[in-house]
C-alpha cells in the first residue's frame, strides 16, 4: 500500500469514473453515492501523504518507477515533495465538494458528469505526481479532455465557443512545452524531470526552453496577456467546472513554474524575471480594475482569480531580486507565499464560485443587477458569502491574507515599487469584492424573485461550512501548511540560484 | 499570568461565537447574559492586570503564544506584549465595552438583529484586545483589520438602508487606503530589521539610520507610511470621510467603535511606535500638522450640523486631531491621557445622544427636540457632565488632558508649532460653541417635539441610564486623579520613548504643580476664556437670540456653504476617485481586454488559421500528377540542401 499510494490515488478515481459510467445515467442516485464514496475514499487515502510525509527532506517521497516505453527510456515514474503534496490534497478535497455541489443541480446524464470529475481528479493527481516528463505531458493534456466536456456539455449558452477557446488556448501552450521536453531528451537522453534539473544548458538554450515553458504555464495560470480564455470558460462552465478550473487547473500552471522553469532554466529565469514580474503586476493591478466594472458575477470572480494568481507568479520570480546572501528569508517569503496563495486561492475561488452557483441554481442569472437584498431572504447564505468575500479581499484571519502578505513582504524586498503596486490589491481587491457584495446581498429587495428565495439547504450549508473552516484554519494557523513545503522550497531556492553556465 | 491574559482576550470571543452560532437557539436573555459575562470577565481581569502592571509595577510580559509562520529565521507568532500601555488600553476598552453591552439591552430591545448585534460587539472587543496586546506587526495588522471588519458589519447593520450599506462600503475602502500605507510600512520595517517583532525591530533601529528611500530617510518613510494607516483608522484629514458616514450604524457602536476605542487605534499605534517616530522630525511635523488641521477644521463642521450624532461625530474627529497633535509634539503620554478621558466622555455623550434618540423614536434632528431637561433628568445631567468634560471645563477630566496638549504644543520646537498652537487654542472656542449649541438646543428652550411623541416621552430604562451614570463619574473626575501618575509619575514609563531633544514633556513636568493648582491657574490662560466665549456664543445663538443665527447664515452665505458641503471632500472623492476608477476599469476592459487582446489577437489568429486553411485546401486538388510533382520538387530541394550544406541540423537526431 505504502509504495503504491500515488498510483492508487491516480487510478482509483479513474476506475471509479469508469464504474460510474457503467452504472449508467438512469440510476442517478446510485451514481451520486458511488461518486461521493469514491471521492471521499480518495481524499482519505490522500491524507496518508500528509500524515506519513517526511518534511525534513526535499527528496521525492512515495516514489514509484516502472518502465513504460523502454525504446525512448520513458518510465512510469511517480513521486511527491513538499510542493506537489499539498496540491494533491487540494485536488482530492475539491473533488468531494464539486460532487456534492452537483448533487441535485445536474439532473440529466449524471453518470457522465460525475465520471468526468472523477477521471479528471485522477489525471490531475497524475500531473502533480509525475516525475517523468512524458508521463507528465500525457496527464497534462489528458486532463483537458474532461474539462472540455464539462464546459461543452453542461455549460451555458455559448459553451461551445468557450470550450473550444479553452482547449485551443491551453493546447497551443502545451505544444511548446512538448517541444522543449523532447529537445532536452535529445540533449540528456532521459525524460526524468529530476535529471532535467541537472541538465547542463547554455544561456541561449535556457532562454528558448524558458519561453516555451512560459507560454505553456502562463496560459494555464493564466497570466496577462494570455488570460482571455478564462473569463469565457468560467462564465460558460457549470459551477462544478468553474470550481475545479479555478481551484486546481490554474495551479497546474503555477506548479509548472516551480517544477520546471526555476530548476531547469535558472539563468533564463533570472534574466527574464523582470518581464514576468511586470506581467504579474499588470495582472494584479490592471485586472483588478477590469474586475471592478464587471456586471456578471462569474466574470468578476474570474478576473479576480487572474489578479490573485498574479501573486503566485510575482512571488516566484521576485526571489532573484529579493535574495540576499546573508538572509534568504525574503526570497523564501515570495516562494512560500506563492505556494500558500495557490492553496488559499483554491479554497476561496472554489467558495466564491459555489456562492454564485447557489444563486444561479435559484434564479438562473449571473447578473449582479438581478439581485439586491439577498440577505433578507437568505441570511445564513449571506453570512458565508461575506466571509468568503472578506477572504477574497485578503482579510487577516482568513487564508487570503497569508499568501498576499508573504508575497508583498517578499516583493518589497526585491523592489519597493513591486511591493507598492502589489499592495494596491488591498484597495482594489476590497473594492470589487465588497461592491459586489453590497449590490447583491445588502439593501432592499428590488426584484420580487429575490424575496421568494429559500435559504441554503443542508447540502449547500455543508459544502460552504467545510470551505469556511478551511479558509479560517489556514488563515489563523498557516504554519502546518508552510512546514510541509519548507524543505522542498528551500531546495528549490538553491536550485534557482545556482547558475548552470 | 499567561492564562490570565488568554482568558481576558478570549472570553469575549467565546461569547461572540456562542451568540453568533447558537444565539437563535438560546434566546435573547441568554445571549446578552453570556456576552456580558464574557466582557465582564475581561473587565475584571483588566483591572487586575492594570493593578499588577501599572500600580504594582509588575514585570513586562512579552511572550509568544503560538508560531503563526516560521520561514528560515523569520518567526512570526501570535504573542502578547503586556506593559503599562497595553494594560491601560485593555482597561479602557473592556470598561467601555462592558458599559456599551449593558446599554445595548435597552437600546436594541425592539430590533430584530438583537442577537447578531451582541455577537458583533463581543467580536469587536476581542479584535480590539488583539490589537492592543500584540507584540508584533502581523498581529497588530490582524487586529487592525479585524476591528475594521466589525466596524463594516456594524455600520451596515441596518442593511435595508441604502445609506447604511453605502457608508459601510466607504468606511471599509477608506480604511483600506490607510491599510495600504500601513502594510507597506510594515514591509519596510521588515526590510531593515528582518523581523516583525516589536522588541527585535526597536533594537535594530540602528540598521535603518543611514538608509535612504525616495529621497528621505528610510525611517521617515516608514513612519509616514505607518501614519497613513493611523490616518485611516483614526480618521485624520483627508481620510476622515468615512467617520461621519459611520453614524449610520446603531448608536451603541458609535460610542464603542467610532468614538472610544477603534478610532483611537491609530493614536495607540503611533504611541507604540514612539521609538521610531522619535527618530524623524519630518514625520512628527507631518503628524502634528495633520492633527491640527483635523482638530480645527472638523470642529468647524460640528457647528453647522443638525443631526445629533453627526455633531458628536465631528467632535470626535476634532478630538482625534488633538490627540494626533499631541503625538506630533512627542507628548505620547498626553495623547494616551486624552485618549483615555475622551473614551469616557465621548462614549458618554454618544450614549446620551442614543438615549434621546430612543426616547424620540429615532428622531435625530436636533431642531425637532428641545426642552428635554425636565423629561429626561438622568440623561440631561449625564450629558452636562460629558459636555463639560469635552469642552475642558476646569476640573473635569477633559480639561486636564486638553490643557496638557495645548501646553505641550506651546513647548514644542518643531517647525509650524506656533501655528498649530493657534489652531488648538481656537479649537477650544469651537468645541465649546458646537457642544453647548447642541446641548442647549436639545435640552433647553422650548420643546419642538410633535405632540404625539411628546405625550409618551419619558426617561430611558435602567439598562440605558445605568451606563450613563457609570460613565459620567470617570468623565468628571478621572483626569484630576490620574494626571500626575500618567504624565509625570511613570505609568507609561518603559512603554514610550521620547528623544532627549524633544523637550515638551520635560518642560511640562517642570511647570506642573498639582491637579488642583491647574484649576486656579486656568483662569489666567487664553483657552479658558476661549471656552467661556464659546459657551456664551452658543447661548446667544441657540437660546437667547436664535434669529441671529439665521442672520449669520445669510450674511456669511459662502462660508456656510463651504461648511455645509463639508469642504467638498465627498464630492471630490465621488468625482475623482469613484468616477475615474470606474471609467478606467471600463476602458481597460472594453478597449484593451476585450477589444485588443481578445478580438484582435486571439480571435484574429483563429481567423488567420482559417484563412490559411482555405488556401492550403486548394493544394489538395486530388490529381495524382499534382502530388507527384510536389514530391519530386521537394525531394530535389532536400537533396540539394543535404549535399551542399554538409551536416544538416535536420538530421542531427
Amino acid at each position: 500500500m505504502e509504495n503504491n499510494l500515488l498510483s492508487l490515488l491516480i487510478w482509483l478515481p479513474i476506475l471509479g469514473g469508469v464504474l460510474v459510467i457503467a452504472i449508467g445515467n438512469h440510476r442517478a442516485n446510485t451514481v451520486r453515492w458511488v461518486s461521493l464514496g469514491v471521492s471521499i475514499l480518495v481524499f482519505v487515502i490522500s491524507l496518508n501523504l500528509y500524515t506519513s510525509f517526511d518534511n525534513t527532506t526535499h527528496l521525492m517521497q512515495f516514489m514509484e518507477k516502472t518502465i513504460w516505453i523502454s525504446q525512448f527510456n520513458i518510465n512510469y515514474h511517480l513521486g511527491v515533495d513538499g510542493i506537489s503534496m499539498p496540491l494533491i490534497i487540494l485536488t482530492t478535497f475539491s473533488t468531494i465538494l464539486v460532487i456534492i455541489a452537483g448533487w441535485e443541480v445536474i439532473k440529466n446524464t449524471v453518470a457522465h458528469y460525475m465520471a468526468a470529475f472523477l477521471i479528471m481528479e485522477g489525471l490531475i493527481i497524475g500531473v502533480f505526481s509525475a516525475l517523468d516528463a512524458i508521463l507528465f505531458y500525457a496527464f497534462w493534456e489528458a486532463s483537458l479532455i474532461p474539462m472540455l466536456l464539462i464546459i461543452g456539455v453542461w455549460g451555458g449558452d455559448r459553451r461551445i465557443y468557450a470550450a473550444v477557446k479553452f482547449f485551443l488556448y491551453t493546447f497551443l501552450g502545451s505544444v511548446f512545452m512538448l517541444v522543449s521536453l523532447i529537445y532536452m531528451y535529445n540533449k540528456g537522453g532521459s525524460f526524468s524531470i529530476l535529471n532535467m534539473h541537472n541538465l547542463h544548458l547554455s544561456a541561449t538554450q535556457q532562454a528558448w526552453i524558458f519561453w516555451a515553458f512560459f507560454v505553456a504555464f502562463a496560459v494555464k495560470v493564466p497570466m496577462f496577456p494570455l488570460h482571455t480564455w478564462l473569463p469565457d470558460a468560467h462564465v460558460q462552465a457549470p459551477t462544478g467546472g468553474s470550481v475545479i478550473l479555478a481551484a486546481i487547473m490554474l495551479k497546474m500552471g503555477g506548479y509548472g513554474f516551480f517544477r520546471f522553469s526555476l530548476p531547469i532554466t535558472p539563468d533564463a529565469a533570472l534574466e527574464f524575471s523582470n518581464v514576468v514580474i511586470v506581467l504579474s503586476l499588470i495582472a494584479i493591478v490592471y485586472i483588478g480594475f477590469v474586475a471592478l466594472v464587471q456586471k456578471d458575477m462569474k466574470k468578476l470572480i474570474a478576473y479576480s482569480s487572474i489578479s490573485h494568481m498574479g501573486f503566485v507568479t510575482l512571488g516566484v520570480f521576485a526571489l532573484f531580486l529579493a535574495y540576499k546572501p546573508d538572509s534568504i528569508e525574503a526570497a523564501l517569503l515570495g516562494l512560500e507565499g506563492a505556494m500558500v496563495q495557490m492553496i488559499s486561492h483554491g479554497f476561496i475561488s472554489a467558495a466564491m464560485f459555489l456562492v454564485v452557483g447557489v444563486l444561479y441554481d435559484r434564479l438562473h442569472s449571473r447578473q449582479i443587477l438581478t439581485y439586491g437584498g439577498v440577505v433578507n431572504s437568505m441570511p445564513k447564505f449571506t453570512g458565508f458569502a461575506v466571509l468568503f468575500a472578506m477572504a477574497n479581499a485578503g482579510l487577516p484571519g482568513t487564508s487570503g491574507f497569508v499568501g498576499e502578505f508573504m508575497v508583498i513582504l517578499g516583493a518589497l524586498q526585491a523592489n519597493v515599487w513591486y511591493g507598492v503596486l502589489a499592495a494596491t490589491t488591498l484597495i482594489i481587491g476590497a473594492a470589487y469584492t465588497l461592491w459586489m457584495v453590497k449590490r447583491v446581498f445588502w439593501g432592499r429587495i428590488t426584484n420580487q424573485a429575490v424575496a421568494t428565495l429559500n435559504d441554503i439547504n443542508g447540502r449547500e450549508f455543508l459544502i460552504l461550512s467545510i470551505l469556511a473552516l478551511a479558509v479560517l484554519i489556514v488563515g489563523i494557523y498557516p504554519q502546518p501548511v508552510i512546514e510541509v513545503m519548507h524543505s522542498s522550497v528551500q531546495h528549490l531556492l538553491q536550485q534557482a540560484l545556482t547558475s548552470k553556465l | 499570568m499567561e492564562n490570565i491574559y488568554l482568558i481576558l482576550v478570549l472570553s469575549p470571543l467565546i461569547g461572540a461565537i456562542i451568540a453568533g452560532f447558537f444565539g437563535p437557539l438560546l434566546g435573547r436573555t441568554a445571549v446578552h447574559s453570556i456576552t456580558i459575562l464574557g466582557v465582564l470577565i475581561s473587565t475584571v481581569l483588566a483591572f487586575y492586570v492594570f493593578n499588577h502592571h501599572v500600580l504594582e509595577q509588575g514585570e513586562v510580559f512579552n511572550q509568544n503564544i503560538y508560531t503563526w509562520m516560521q520561514i528560515g529565521n523569520l518567526d512570526v507568532s501570535v504573542g502578547f506584549l503586556v506593559d503599562n500601555l497595553s494594560a491601560i488600553m485593555l482597561l479602557v476598552v473592556s470598561f467601555v465595552s462592558l458599559m456599551v453591552h449593558i446599554y445595548t439591552i435597552g437600546y436594541m430591545a425592539d430590533d430584530a438583529g438583537y442577537i447578531k448585534f451582541f455577537s458583533y460587539i463581543s467580536l469587536f472587543t476581542f479584535a480590539m484586545f488583539m490589537l492592543v496586546i500584540a507584540n508584533n506587526f502581523m498581529q497588530l495588522f490582524f487586529g487592525w483589520e479585524a476591528v475594521g471588519l466589525v466596524s463594516y458589519l456594524l455600520i451596515g447593520f441596518w442593511h435595508h438602508k441604502e445609506s447604511a450599506t453605502e457608508a459601510s462600503l466607504k468606511a471599509f475602502l477608506v480604511n483600506r487606503v490607510g491599510d495600504f500605507g500601513f502594510l507597506l510600512g510594515i514591509g519596510l520595517v521588515f526590510s531593515f530589521s528582518g523581523s516583525l517583532d516589536y522588541s527585535a525591530v526597536f533594537s535594530s533601529l540602528d540598521n535603518a539610520l543611514n538608509q535612504q528611500l525616495w529621497g528621505l530617510d528610510l525611517i521617515t518613510v516608514i513612519c509616514l507610511l505607518l501614519f497613513i494607516g493611523a490616518m485611516g483608522k483614526s480618521a485624520q484629514v483627508p481620510l476622515h470621510v468615512w467617520l461621519p458616514g459611520s453614524m449610520e450604524g446603531p448608536t451603541p457602536i458609535s460610542a464603542l467603535i467610532h468614538a472610544a476605542t477603534m478610532v483611537t487605534a491609530g493614536i495607540f499605534m503611533v504611541s507604540r511606535m514612539s521609538p521610531m517616530f522619535e527618530l524623524s522630525d519630518i514625520a512628527l511635523t507631518v503628524v502634528m500638522v495633520v492633527g491640527a488641521i483635523t482638530a480645527l477644521f472638523m470642529g468647524l463642521l460640528g457647528i453647522v450640523q443638525n443631526d445629533i450624532k453627526k455633531v458628536v461625530a465631528y467632535s470626535t474627529l476634532s478630538q482625534l486631531g488633538y490627540m494626533t497633535v499631541a503625538l506630533g509634539v512627542s507628548a505620547y503620554s498626553v495623547a494616551i491621557f486624552h485618549l483615555l478621558t475622551h473614551a469616557f466622555f465621548k462614549a458618554l455623550l454618544f450614549l446620551c445622544a442614543g438615549s434621546v434618540i430612543v426616547a424620540l423614536h429615532h428622531q435625530q434632528d436636533i431642531q425637532k427636540m428641545g426642552g428635554l431637561r425636565k423629561k429626561m433628568p438622568i440623561t440631561y445631567w449625564s450629558a452636562l457632565v460629558g459636555t463639560l468634560a469635552l469642552i475642558g471645563f476646569p476640573g473635569f477630566s477633559g480639561f486636564y488632558s486638553k490643557d496638557m496638549i495645548i501646553e505641550a504644543v506651546n513647548f514644542s520646537q518643531l517647525p509650524y508649532a506656533n501655528w498649530v498652537h493657534y489652531a488648538v487654542v481656537a479649537g477650544v472656542f469651537i468645541t465649546a460653541f458646537y457642544s453647548l449649541r447642541m446641548f442647549f438646543i436639545v435640552f433647553h428652550g422650548k420643546s419642538r417635539i410633535p405632540p404625539d411623541s411628546a405625550k409618551h416621552l419619558h426617561e430611558s430604562p435602567l439598562s440605558i441610564t445605568f451606563p450613563l451614570v457609570v460613565l459620567a463619574i470617570p468623565s468628571a473626575i478621572v483626569g484630576y486623579f490620574i494626571i500626575e501618575p500618567i504624565l509625570f509619575n511613570g505609568w507609561l514609563e518603559g512603554a514610550i520613548t521620547v528623544a532627549p531633544n524633544h523637550t515638551s514633556m520635560t518642560e511640562l513636568s517642570h511647570r506642573f504643580q498639582s491637579a488642583s493648582a491647574m484649576i486656579f491657574h486656568a483662569v489666567q490662560t487664553p483657552p479658558f476664556w476661549m471656552m467661556i466665549g464659546g459657551i456664551i456664543a452658543a447661548w446667544v445663538f441657540s437660546l437667547y437670540k436664535t434669529q441671529w443665527a439665521d442672520w449669520m447664515v445669510q450674511k456669511f452665505r459662502p462660508i456656510y456653504y463651504i461648511l455645509e458641503s463639508l469642504y467638498g471632500f465627498d464630492r471630490l472623492n465621488e468625482i475623482v476617485f469613484v468616477g475615474t476608477v470606474k471609467k478606467l476599469g471600463n476602458l481597460l476592459w472594453r478597449v484593451s481586454d476585450v477589444g485588443l487582446i481578445d478580438k484582435i489577437l486571439v480571435n484574429s489568429s483563429a481567423n488567420l488559421i482559417g484563412v490559411i486553411g482555405s488556401v492550403v485546401r486548394k493544394i489538395q486538388t486530388g490529381y495524382v500528377y499534382h502530388y507527384a510533382f510536389f514530391m519530386i520538387f521537394s525531394l530535389l530541394i532536400i537533396l540539394t540542401w543535404t549535399l551542399f550544406a554538409g551536416d544538416s541540423p535536420l538530421l542531427e537526431f
